[in-house]
């Protein structure tokens, strides 16, 4: 990992609130070009929040996120919108617009920042329908599909426009473990295919140690940080009992 | 002392002096359905007996559920908390795993959820009188954002989405039609046979035909059109971006770079804008319709006469007005429906609040702006 130096999300005494409910306190962390990071920890403990703050959907109560340098929380609308071109979000429930096809949800974004041609985008639609196993569902709706279908579908919009950063919020949940261990294969090549910086929140162990390089570990009480590192050596050699625990599927 | 209590399917019997070492013997089941009589049977027994120390033999126990087990902990809960030594003996093992099930959930800690403090009265009073001036502030930045985001739109037509528009061109308008033509027709129909009732007297009939078209091309036309639209419509908008909100699906279009203001109410404010004036003079047309009916058939009158008469009676001055007013509701309708579902947090029940928001604000806004608009026009006219 020594050419993954550059930081390209910079994350500094972040401090997220819901009003007055205090989620996480004072998390610093960094993730580097290129690699596949990820964020665990307990259902509740803040990890789509995390994210959502990542994207610049949220404002931090305080601190700083940097994301490609540029402080999500501006206020200046430009530098906001061109920071989110480079981005793919998979929401944790999915989020595919439900009043439009597979293939318009993909198209959109292409249409709306391209000059493309119908007859490319079409080829690139399908071509990531495809990429996630979802040939020949073009027009089906949201709504016609199952919940793992849609997951996939959300990963493929969100790599419409081949963004440098993609954020999917539990790409795993409801997939058979033999979809399941496609899409690591899929998401590992999408990250040296295109080479797409990854930040997965997710839970499933398997796919943790399939795909993940770094991971976070966030706990509800601590409301922070709890552990960081190469999963593997964390389950071995952390002594942290939560980690442990989790590693181990165990409980408390 | 010896107390038995025979019943359908347990019994519970206490054995040991009042005031002294109790054993409780419970045989039977103890399930869900008979759990109101045994926890009744049960309160009883540590403040009346008042023993000093209890013993539950469950030894003839046949069956118990999670809630018979919820019960016979309550029972300890209860000894305990009047500090009586306590004891479950002759658990067999499948009574023992339910137990030890129902040790692992402390029941009764009450849960850690944000608070919600019960508000006193004066509290709840400040509370909504706080929520309506929120409110009030943030329907105001919205309708700022609302307004600049139309100019844009006007200056770059081509950044509309104009297949989305006629979308709901044809939910606002064209679904609208069968109820707009019932309702106005037979609002017409009733104007006219109510109001000849009396004007009769007068052998003024034909002044039916002037009140019916006044009424309807000043007030009623626009403000019925209005709220039917506010029902039908208006509703449909909140529920729509209510839905989105919850689905993520407007955060997703906000981190695609999609203004939501541009992308979902733009379309439906133009819709309803160019909709609803075309519909309240179709509503016009058709009450006016409907009182001719009763005019010809009920009152004598021609085709001709009182056509003649609204002619006489209704110039471009009133129609104009109407129109303008009709384009103020459109606004207002599509505006606070778009709002109420933007406004949605949580899950989709509060999208039915939204819904059920938007279309009473609406009518609210719908008559507060109509009154605005007779004090305003009154003046006007004076001039
Ligand atoms: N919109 C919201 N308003 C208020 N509180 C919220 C909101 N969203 C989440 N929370 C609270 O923030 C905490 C963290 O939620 P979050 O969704 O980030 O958890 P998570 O780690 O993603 O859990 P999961 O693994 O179950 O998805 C929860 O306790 C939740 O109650
Ligand atoms: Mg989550």
């Amino acid at each position: 990992m020594t050419e993954q130096a550059t930081p390209v999300i910079v994350v500094e005494g972040l401090t997220a609130r819901y009003d007055d409910r205090s989620i996480l306190e004072n998390v610093s962390f960094r993730v580097f070009q290129g690699e596949r990071f990820i964020i665990l920890g307990g259902s509740g403990c803040g990890k789509s929040t995390l994210l959502k703050h990542l994207i610049g959907l949220y404002r931090p109560y305080s601190g700083h996120i940097l994301v490609n340098g540029i402080d999500i929380a501006t206020h200046d609308e430009e530098n906001l919108v061109k920071a989110r071109m480079n981005i793919g979000v998979l929401f944790q429930n999915d989020a595919l617009f439900g009043s439009m096809a597979l293939y318009e949800n993909v198209a959109l974004p292409l249409r709306e920042y391209t000059d493309l041609s119908e007859g490319i985008i079409e080829q690139i639609v399908r071509m990531k329908l495809e990429l996630v196993r979802l040939g020949g569902y073009e027009n089906h709706f949201p709504s016609e599909l199952s919940g793992g279908m849609r997951k996939r579908a959300g990963i493929a919009r969100a790599m419409a426009l081949d963004p440098q950063m993609l954020f999917l919020d539990e790409p795993w949940a409801g997939l058979d473990p033999i979809t399941a261990a496609e899409l690591d294969i899929l998401v590992r090549s999408i990250n040296t295919g295109i080479g797409a910086t990854m930040v997965i929140v997710t839970q499933e162990l398997a796919s943790i140690f399939a795909v993940g390089q770094r991971v976070i570990m966030l706990d509800k009480e601590a409301r922070g940080i709890i552990a960081e590192g190469d999963p593997v050596v964390l389950r071995k050699e952390s002594a942290d009992p939560r980690v442990v625990n989790f590693f181990n599927r165990r409980t408390a | 002392m010896m107390k038995s209590e025979k019943r359908k399917d347990y019994t519970l019997e206490i054995r040991g002096p009042e005031g002294g070492d109790i054993l409780l013997v419970i045989t039977g089941r103890i399930v869900l359905s008979n759990l109101h009589q045994v926890t009744d049977d049960l309160r009883t027994i540590p403040a009346e007996v008042a023993p000093s120390s209890l013993t539950v033999d469950l030894t003839g126990l046949d069956y118990l559920d999670s809630s018979g087990a919820l019960a016979l902990l309550h029972l300890k809960h209860e000894a305990e908390a009047r500090s009586v030594p306590f004891e479950f003996i002759g658990m067999n093992s499948r009574v023992k795993g339910i137990m030890d099930l129902l040790h692992t959930v402390t029941v009764g800690a009450a849960s850690a959820a944000p608070e919600r403090k019960p508000a006193g009265l004066i509290e709840q009073v400040g509370e909504a009188g706080m929520k309506v001036a929120q409110d009030f502030v943030t329907l105001m930045s919205f309708t700022g954002a609302l307004v600049t985001t139309l100019l844009y739109s006007a200056a770059h037509p081509r950044s509309v989405r104009w297949d989305d528009v006629l979308r709901n061109m044809k939910q606002v308008g064209v679904d609208g039609f069968p109820i707009v033509t019932l309702i106005s027709v037979l609002l017409g129909l009733i104007m006219a046979f109510m109001s000849s009732l009396q004007l009769k007297q007068f052998g003024a009939n034909i002044y039916v035909a002037s009140l019916v078209s006044i009424a309807m091309v000043k007030e009623l036309g626009p403000i019925m059109t209005a709220i039917l639209v506010a029902g039908r419509s208006g509703s449909a908008f909140a529920a729509e971006i209510g839905t989105m909100v919850v689905n993520d699906e407007v955060n997703a279009l906000v981190t695609m770079g999609f203004d939501p203001l541009r992308f979902l109410v733009v379309p439906k404010i133009i819709a309803a804008v160019v909709v609803v004036p075309l519909l309240t003079l179709y509503a016009d047309a058709f009450a006016i319709l409907g009182s001719l009916v009763v005019g010809v058939l009920g009152l004598d009158l021609t085709v001709y006469t009182y056509m003649q008469q609204i002619r006489i009676t209704i110039d471009n001055y009133d129609v104009m007005t109407g129109f303008i007013k009709s384009l103020f509701f459109a606004f207002l309708v599509g505006g606070i429906g778009c709002h109420r579902g933007f406004q949605v947090r949580g899950g989709p029940e509060s999208v039915g609040k939204a819904t059920t928001s938007a279309v009473v604000s609406a009518i609210f806004l719908i008559i507060l702006a109509d009154s605005i608009f007779a004090i305003v026009l009154h003046y006007l006219e004076r001039k």
